[in-house]
């Protein structure tokens, strides 16, 4: 770490420790809604359905900036949900680490509700039947039948949202600006030391880091897939 | 215990409306495959919503459409067994079996140990549901429900995906269960042979509606309903007790009516028996053969005949205190001349009758 921290520099390893942390906490805020979202669409069958649907995928579709600047004008400080978290909570989002992670958890928001998603139309809803028959309350099937039946689409879900979330450029940069040590995360890092002229070895370094968390991310969620396709089978 | 139900519900095209009452015992609802059976149990069971009625459980409401009352699935504590057996793939089978007493919040392991003793799982508690075949899952599947403590045991055909060898190493367990426990079943099969060797009392299911409903050997051997059993399917059950073992690999059977010999059947002098004899299987002659193979020749009377839509008919046979079935063609019937009151006799082929056929008595 220490040796890493040497060779990044301190902006570039500030730059990498940020994205951990937004990453880290987008994904963590990003869960529990994630798998409200999810069952929502995968289980109950209600009006407004289909724009919900839209909704939760629309970051997928919209360009990123348009994202960004649609958060800015939401959760600016004049903006109708910012003005309101500042007065309430004395929350401020835009330009600082907390709205990079807001920006995140949005973006990444999709890929988690469809990892969930596919892993809960993979439950067979007559296993939640039995369990209601033997006894357990409609709670108590989702947290002793379905929750860890779909645990491992969770997670690999959530290894995703991760990926996506440090990965995350233009509604991060438009929404909470570049500033080092508070918003500059990798990918904003390598944008900044490619505006400089020589920079482009840090950037090169931190392209390499990003495809190595990439790569991680992508090989852990394969083999949290498999061990779910294992679970459900039962063996 | 009294099940009483009395439902209706539109299903698409499909219309349910149907009343019963399944007395302790095991109540079978049978019918042909979009009769209705499933939807009846998931009624009770509370897993379907009728559209209009009544179920009640021993005077307990579990639904009242009309003070728009119904029970939650979970508080209603009646187990259920349905054709794949569910087994939960992330519990291993102690798991899978103690559920229901975790979600009910019941103290300890209550039966298990019987219950395990009962249905032969000893070696299966460590294993994942993914290894094992498809009768001891349903036998795990049984067990879970029983082990919930319920009031009643709802089985929707859990022996249909099951291969012949696999439902008759079941069968015995679930006639173990009859005698033993004294809960009452409900079970749904349209399966005669099943049917046979299970039910004390029968509810025929029609297109949605209770075509009859009453004793199982009563309505087993009642010629009316043969067109809904199938005529290759149908016949009565006779109840029987074991008399002895003759030395050429026979087994003695004294029935009302007299005694019948069949291939040996495992099981000690004394034992009570049903056998099912197959409609199709009984010949009737109205003097005593005597030159002729079949061994099972017993004095009847014919209490009735019912004429089918080709050329065979149908003659209910009373034999002691027992009925029987038989089918004859008519010109058989015209030339023995054969009408209600008359005495016969029912000749039976031992070998006809298949092991599968044979089962525990319902006293024993």
């Amino acid at each position: 770490m220490e040796t890493l921290a040497q060779t990044l520099g301190p902006e570039a390893w500030q730059a990498v420790r940020l994205s951990l942390k937004v990453a880290f906490w987008a994904t963590l805020a990003a869960l529990p809604f994630g798998v409200a979202v999810a069952y929502l669409l995968a289980r109950v069958r209600f009006p407004g359905r289909g724009l919900l649907n839209g909704l939760v995928h629309l970051p997928l579709i919209l360009p990123p900036v348009v994202t960004g600047y649609l958060l800015l004008l939401g959760f600016g400080r004049q903006g109708p949900l910012g003005s309101a978290l500042y007065e309430l909570f004395g929350i401020t989002l835009a330009f600082r680490w907390t709205g990079a992670a807001l920006a995140a958890a949005i973006m990444a928001f999709p890929l988690l509700v469809r990892a969930i998603r596919l892993a809960l139309e993979a439950v067979d809803p007559g296993l939640e039947a039995a369990a209601a028959t033997l006894g357990a309350s409609s709670l108590r099937v989702f947290l002793t039948v379905t929750l860890p039946l779909i645990l491992p689409g969770v997670i690999a879900g959530a290894v995703l949202s991760f990926a996506k979330a440090m990965g995350e450029f233009g509604a991060t940069i438009t929404f909470v600006a570049n500033i080092p040590g508070e918003t500059q995360t990798l990918p904003s890092a390598i944008y900044a030391f490619l505006q400089v002229p020589g920079g482009e070895d840090a950037a090169m370094t931190l392209v390499l880091i990003s495809i190595a968390i990439a790569m991680g991310a992508l090989a852990l969620s394969e083999v949290l897939a498999r061990r779910a396709a294992r679970r459900v089978a039962g063996r | 215990m009294t099940l009483s139900v009395a439902i209706r519900k539109r299903l698409g095209d499909f219309a349910l409306d149907m009343g019963f009452e399944a007395p302790g015992g095991v109540t079978v609802l049978f019918g042909r495959s979009g009769s209705g059976k499933t939807s009846v149990v998931n009624a009770v069971a509370g897993l379907m919503r009728p559209d209009a009625g009544r179920i009640a459980l021993d005077g307990e409401v579990l639904f009242d459409g009309a003070a728009g009352r119904s029970v939650p699935v979970h508080r209603r504590r009646l187990g259920y067994v349905f054709q794949d057996s569910r087994l939960f793939p992330h519990l291993d089978i102690r798991q899978n079996l103690l559920y229901g007493r975790r979600a009910r919040g019941l103290a300890g392991p209550g039966e298990m140990d019987r219950i395990v003793a009962l249905l032969g799982l000893e070696g299966l508690l460590g294993r994942r549901p993914g290894a094992l075949s498809g009768g001891e899952a349903q036998r795990v599947a049984i067990g879970r429900a029983l082990l919930s403590e319920p009031r009643m045991l709802l089985m929707d055909e859990p022996l249909a995906s099951l291969d012949a060898p696999r439902k008759a190493e079941i069968l015995p367990y679930l006639e173990k269960l009859r005698a033993g426990t004294g809960l009452p079943i409900l079970y749904v099969s349209h399966n005669l042979s099943e049917v046979a060797r299970l039910a004390t009392h029968l509810v025929v299911l029609d297109r949605g509606r209770v075509m009859k409903a009453g004793p199982a050997e009563a309505l087993l051997s009642d010629p009316d309903l043969v067109p809904v059993m199938g005529l290759r399917e149908a016949g009565a059950v006779l109840p029987a007790r074991v008399a002895g073992h003759g030395a050429d690999g026979l087994t003695e059977l004294a029935v009302s009516g007299g005694t019948l010999w069949l291939p040996r059947i495992a099981a000690e002098p004394g034992t009570r028996l049903r056998v099912r004899i197959l409609a199709q299987d009984v010949m009737i002659a109205t003097e005593r053969p005597t030159q002729i193979s079949a061994l099972n020749i017993l004095p009847a009377t014919v209490t009735a005949l019912r004429p089918g839509e080709g050329p065979g008919m149908i003659a209910q046979l009373s034999i002691g205190q027992d009925t029987i079935l038989a089918r004859v063609t008519r010109r058989s019937a015209d030339r023995l001349g054969l009408i209600e009151g008359r005495a016969c006799f029912a000749v039976m082929k031992s070998v006809a009758v298949a092991p599968a056929d044979v089962g525990q008595g319902l006293r024993v």
